[in-house]
């Protein structure tokens, strides 16, 4: 096994050109993904995750949008890539899951016709056989009755059927990397498990890696590897899932968990919730982004904090070890098995 | 399917019975309407208006007439002219209808096309210089009032460019029968064409534009790309289905008005005897019975080309399938 990652961001910024100047959507990213890998992206609406992942396909098409830095696939650098190399990528080695199911889907198609537009787009299938295979895929992203709903249309099939349906598609082609964007936000809270349980699947089936985007908290617990905490378009925090759960250095992070209701223990008289509002994108401090709505925040917040940690977990907060473990002890209570 | 034929047919009696009883009222319910003053023409004795309103029944009761008209007009098609004794009304529309289907089927097949091509391009090279140019030639398209573009057509081909080799193959003005002299019929037709489908085509190709434009914002776009289609599928496979919704109602309720005499100022410019000249004429002498059956024929094809519409829609978009039948 080699120990090259199978995408290596570096640097990435998108901006938007805009009458009140550049508006840094995704301010400096980088991260990388091994094989087999489920990194979550977790952050608020509007804190650049869905941007990110975007890029990484090359769909941002807004034309005052401006990409720098490099996303590396492969070793194969994607941002610059010619159109008709990028579209070989496209749901091929890379797909891509949407947020919502509802209108994911060309209205107009049947599901199987979709399905098997994507394989044929990308394999010299005839059409019976993408067709085949369309079922076979529909068969085995867990909707009953293959055969009928292949021939269904969108708008025949619940939310959850077609964000399976959408599944179906993006793996058609055994992607090494599938892209996920908050791909149970729109559904039933049943219906999000099993989707979620259909994603690890097929991480243990075909060996696909996962970029999940989601701001539950919940989901990355169950899901991730890794996790990646993103604030105001940049990333406050990196690490290993349980390095990351059971000793969050950022104090948004700590915000995030503290959101969660604990499921045992006394019930909180009121959940946690981080003061304020996230940043306008035209204005965000020039130095740590958190900063003022960050309870211990200080004159050295004033610069921009330096992404930074050890043992593979990195956090962008000038707060010292020990300190860290004060406001941390009161910013969430004492974590049970923390030092 | 055959309830859904019959419930259409149920609509269009409806709709047509619904215009001719506007139209009758209109002629000889409302005050001062005395058609037999108009028939008898002006200063008429009364015994002159007697006779004249005995002779056309206009004694009678309103809803009696109503019913002696619609009989004769439907049942024994013995319907004459008030203004020209003796002409049959049905045959009169049934000579004319041919012209004016002609004039707006070839316009349409021309239209459609050119809108659909200009939306398409425009479309494809959005905010380039030919996106620019084709919404420009379309505007002023839409621009041109059709009469005067009629006539300097015709200043051209008939008159100034007409001994050239470029227009020296146009025929004088007037109607060719298309089952007589099919290619005399075609060269006539060609110039009313091109005049009459240039404005719908500008409109049509606007239209079309914004809606592939607004349609490339959809989230079904983005997961096209992200399947790795290429631009060109993506706009003509999964944005231009969609897109072609407003295109096809447009399309239903223009062609109707067209077939149904709304070509009038193109039948007049190149000297084409349709039904909308025929409409004129009989509203400038007010023929009753003339204006009665140009009217029934009129909302019959904008009720047809509705329905046509609406097995369209179902044909677009499948989501319209099985609700409406």
């Amino acid at each position: 096994m080699s120990e090259e990652p199978i995408l290596s961001v570096r640097g990435l910024k998108v901006s938007f050109r805009t009458d009140q100047g550049m508006v840094h959507a995704v301010d400096d990213i980088s991260f990388d993904l091994d094989a087999r890998e489920i990194l979550c992206i977790v952050g608020e609406s509007g804190s650049g995750k869905t941007l990110t992942i975007l890029t990484i396909l090359g769909l941002i098409s807004d034309p005052n949008a401006v990409i720098e830095g490099s996303v590396r696939f492969r070793g194969r650098e994607l941002i610059g890539l010619p159109a008709r190399q990028l579209r070989r990528v496209r749901g091929r080695e890379i797909a891509m899951i949407f947020q919502d199911p509802m209108t994911a889907l060309t209205p107009v198609f049947t599901i199987g016709w979709q399905i098997a537009e994507q394989v044929r787009e990308h394999t010299t299938l005839s059409r019976r056989a993408a067709r085949a295979l369309a079922v076979e895929l529909i068969e085995a992203v867990g909707i009953p009755n293959p055969k009928g709903v292949v021939d269904r249309y969108p708008h025949e099939l619940s939310g959850g059927m077609r964000q399976r349906a959408v599944i179906a598609m993006a793996l058609s082609c055994n992607p090494a990397l599938l892209l996920a964007d908050e791909p149970t936000t729109a559904l039933d809270v049943t219906v999000q498990a099993q989707i979620l349980d259909l994603i690890r699947k097929l991480r243990a089936d075909f060996g696909s890696s996962v970029i999940l985007i989601t701001h539950n908290m919940g989901v990355v617990a169950e899901m991730a590897d890794r996790v990646m905490v993103m604030y105001a378009g940049r990333i406050v925090e990196r690490g290993q899932r349980d390095s990351v759960f059971a000793r969050p250095w950022h104090p948004y992070t700590w915000g995030l968990l503290g959101s969660i209701p604990p499921l045992e223990g006394e019930r909180p008289h009121r959940l946690i919730s981080i003061p304020g509002l996230p940043p306008s994108l035209l204005h965000v401090p020039a130095g740590c982004a958190f900063a003022p709505r960050c309870r211990w925040s200080r004159a050295a917040c004033a610069e921009r904090p330096v992404l930074a940690g050890s043992g593979g977990h990195d956090s962008a907060c000038v707060l010292d070890p020990t300190q860290r473990r004060a406001a941390r002890a009161a910013a969430l209570g004492v974590l049970p098995g923390v030092a | 399917m055959i309830s859904t034929i019959i419930r259409r047919l149920a609509h269009m009696i409806l709709v047509m019975f619904g215009i001719s009883m506007i139209v009758f009222l209109i002629f000889f319910a409302t005050p001062g309407a005395d058609p037999a003053a108009r028939i008898a023409g002006r200063n008429a004795s009364p015994e002159t208006l007697e006779q004249v309103r005995a002779s056309f029944g206009l004694d009678q009761p309103l809803p009696v007439q109503y019913g002696l008209m619609m009989h004769r007009l439907f049942v024994t098609r013995s319907l004459t002219s008030f203004v020209n004794r003796g002409m049959a009304v049905v045959p009169a529309v049934m000579e004319a209808a041919p012209v004016t289907l002609s004039l707006v089927f070839g316009a349409a097949i021309l239209w459609v096309a050119g809108g659909i091509a200009i939306g398409i391009t425009a479309a494809a090279c959005r905010n380039t210089l030919i996106d620019r140019l084709l919404m420009i030639l379309g505007l002023i398209g839409v621009s041109m009032p059709v009469f005067w573009l009629g006539e300097v057509m015709n200043l051209i081909t008939q008159s100034r460019l007409h001994d050239t080799w470029l227009f020296a193959w146009v025929p004088a003005l007037g109607y060719k029968s298309l089952s007589a002299q099919p290619w005399e019929w075609f060269k006539t037709m060609v110039i009313p064409w091109i005049t009459l489908a240039v404005m719908y085509a500008g409109l049509y190709g606007r239209v079309l534009r914004a809606n592939l434009v607004e349609a490339g914002q959809e989230d079904f776009i983005r997961t096209a790309r992200a399947k790795g289609l290429s631009e060109t599928r993506i706009l003509l496979r999964h944005a231009l289905r969609t897109s072609l919704i407003s295109f096809v109602t447009m399309f239903g309720l223009d062609f109707g008005a067209l077939v149904g005499g709304g070509a009038l100022l193109t039948e007049v410019v190149f000297g084409l005897q349709g039904v909308g000249k025929l409409t004129y004429d009989a509203l400038q002498s007010l023929d009753l019975p003339m204006i009665m059956a140009t009217v029934i024929y009129a909302s019959f094809f904008v009720v047809v080309s509705n329905a046509v519409v609406d097995i369209l829609y179902a044909f677009i978009d499948p989501r319209v399938r099985g609700t409406g039948a």
